[in-house]
């Protein structure tokens, strides 16, 4: 498995970095947190988020560091695959398609890590004020908790692709929990900012894990490691089964169109 | 090798007719019929046969290699290939097969085919040395050298033809399945991929199953071949069996001294043309000796050759004197 996943990884990383231009205006376009930061400043609620002098720079900006490396497309290029048939060759090889996908992630990932880091350079540059540097231990569970907000979204993805093999456009109940994701993730604003009553409701979605968990722990700011990883343990010990087994369902009713 | 009784695919289709009001009743009362792709298909093929599988666009051949391969399940009947279930895929029976079809790719577009052939080493379980070991193999058999360094999408179509062959054959498969595997190929490439088949099946024994809409693969290739006709199996064996079957009689063309009119040819056969002293002749097959004498007894012969008519005629013909059903590849 380990030759599989170095093979697969090289070739897709060759592959990202024949599109590199696109991946460095697909970071570009994720600057939404900074736009974000920029409203919340004004905003007299602000002050009373309880980040602290500085907190909210560091949120967002860690926000959008989190949001480009969990960023996930699985369900648009399952799709496109599915319908101009180039899932059947994947289908007759001794893998499963969805490493393929992984392998496609992970090294898009490591193609946006240097535009990533640019863009976190000039927003230092920009507000020397907000620069920090996170202690090992906290970049370690922030990488783990960003690597936890990747494996969520990659499932739940995975599952609405699955159900390509019914849907040929399965993407579009992707778009429905845009809404959700981009409200209850903290992507928009901290958690902290919503009511108690959204917030204890959002506890129980797959979304404040996403951004709003790992960007706290990047960022530095309280939160509770214990139940945030918990959280996440339990999404991907719920989606993974599910993703299978409808993945499992739904090969039996592929009819390989298009191939 | 290959075993197959009974088979059958039924598919679910949307009925709509045209139209806004079409498209309106179909909105508010979705309506679908069944259609039977294949019905009921059963045959055996021997390991290292190569097997042409022929058949009008929509009979069912394609829907038969992907049962064949796995891809997708049957709605009746039994399949057995290579000992497995292919249903199943299991990782077993994935490692005993290919499926290489003409109009798809499975190489990676945008970067060189070996960046796609070491990740399928990888997938097959192949060690590096094996793996350059077989590439190479591969590679001169099918005359392909520097092409297999530059990116995919800078390829000609013959080209990426092989290459593709190249990444189907890399875990050296008992049973091909190849669905034009020549479509879109100008002549000299088609006949260097035909020519590489038949080297392949010689040198490792491999079963092939071949869809073409190219008679010369199949003459080339299949001593026998399946003719498949609205999903049901119409021919299996020889193919010259076949062209006697569809065609009761032989075509019969003479080049004559001087040019005879039709009403002197029309007693021999019925005359298919009559072009000044050129001319040709459908003559029934058990007749053909005393004609043939008859005519040279008859007019001064400078030319006279006996052949059956082009097999994609006769196939043809066949397809076109029966109703045709609902279609599904």
């Amino acid at each position: 498995m380990r030759r599989v996943a170095r093979a697969l990884l090289g070739s897709q990383y060759a592959l990202m970095l024949e599109y590199r231009a696109e991946i460095a205006l697909w970071a570009l376009s994720g600057l939404l947190p900074f736009i974000m930061l920029a409203l919340w400043r004004q905003a007299p609620a602000g002050a009373h988020l309880g980040l602290g002098s500085g907190g909210l720079d560091r949120y967002f900006l860690s926000a959008y560091l989190v949001r480009q490396f969990s960023v996930v497309w699985v369900v648009f290029a399952f799709e496109e695959d599915a319908l101009l048939g180039r899932l059947s060759p994947y289908l007759l090889q001794p893998l499963h398609p969805l490493w393929r996908y992984l392998a496609a992630h992970l090294a898009e990932q490591l193609t946006r890590l240097p535009f990533a880091a640019a863009i976190a350079a000039l927003f230092f540059v920009l507000n020397p004020g907000a620069f920090w540097l996170p202690s090992p231990g906290g970049l370690f569970l922030a990488w783990l908790a960003t690597l936890g907000a990747f494996a969520i979204s990659f499932l739940l993805q995975s599952l609405i692709a699955a159900l390509c093999f019914w849907s040929e456009k399965a993407s579009a109940l992707e778009r429905l929990l845009f809404v959700p994701y981009l409200f209850l993730s903290g992507l928009l604003a901290p958690l902290a900012a919503f009511p108690p009553g959204v917030r204890a409701m959002a506890q129980w979605t797959p979304f404040p894990w996403l951004i709003n968990f790992p960007a706290r722990l990047l960022a530095g700011l309280p939160v509770d490691a214990a139940a945030g990883f918990g959280a996440q343990l339990a999404w991907i010990a719920l989606l993974l089964p599910a993703v299978l087994l409808l993945w499992r369902a739904g090969v039996r009713r592929y009819t390989a169109m298009g191939a | 090798m290959i075993e197959v009784e009974g088979l059958s695919k039924t598919y679910r289709v949307a009925a709509k007719q045209p139209g806004l009001a079409g498209t309106l009743r179909h909105f508010v009362h979705r309506r679908s019929r069944e259609v039977a792709a294949v019905r009921g298909l059963s045959f055996a093929i021997d390991p290292g046969e190569m097997v042409g599988f022929l058949g009008a666009n929509g009979a069912g051949k394609t829907t038969t290699l992907k049962m064949l391969c796995g891809l997708i399940h049957p709605s009746a009947g039994l399949v057995r290939v290579a000992g497995f279930e292919p249903r199943r895929r299991q990782r077993a029976f994935l490692q005993q097969i290919t499926l290489v079809m003409g109009q798809k790719q499975q190489l990676i577009w945008d970067l060189p085919p070996l960046d796609s052939l070491r990740v399928n080493a990888a997938v097959y379980g192949l060690s590096d040395s094996e793996a350059q070991r077989r590439i190479d193999a591969l590679a001169q058999m099918l005359e392909l050298g520097e092409e297999l360094t530059r990116p995919v999408r800078k390829l000609s179509l013959g080209q990426r033809m092989k290459a593709e062959l190249l990444a189907a054959l890399l875990h050296q498969p008992s049973v091909l399945f190849l669905d034009e595997p020549t479509l879109g190929l100008d002549v000299n490439a088609q006949a260097r991929v035909r020519g590489f088949l038949a080297e392949y099946n010689r040198r490792t024994g491999a079963t092939v199953l071949l869809t073409s809409h190219y008679m010369a693969d199949i003459t080339a290739l299949c001593p026998r071949v399946l003719l498949i006709h609205q999903g049901a199996l119409f021919h299996d064996g020889p193919l010259e069996q076949l062209a006697a079957r569809l065609a009761p009689c032989r075509q019969v063309r003479l080049e004559l001294a001087e040019p005879p009119t039709s009403e002197a040819l029309a007693p021999f056969g019925e005359l298919e043309c009559l072009e000044g002293r050129a001319a040709s002749l459908l003559v029934p097959r058990d007749r053909l000796t005393a004609v043939v004498a008859q005519l040279l007894a008859r007019f001064e012969v400078l030319d006279l050759e006996v052949s059956d008519p082009p097999i994609e005629e006769l196939i043809g013909g066949l397809f076109r004197d029966q109703p045709s059903a609902p279609s599904a590849g």
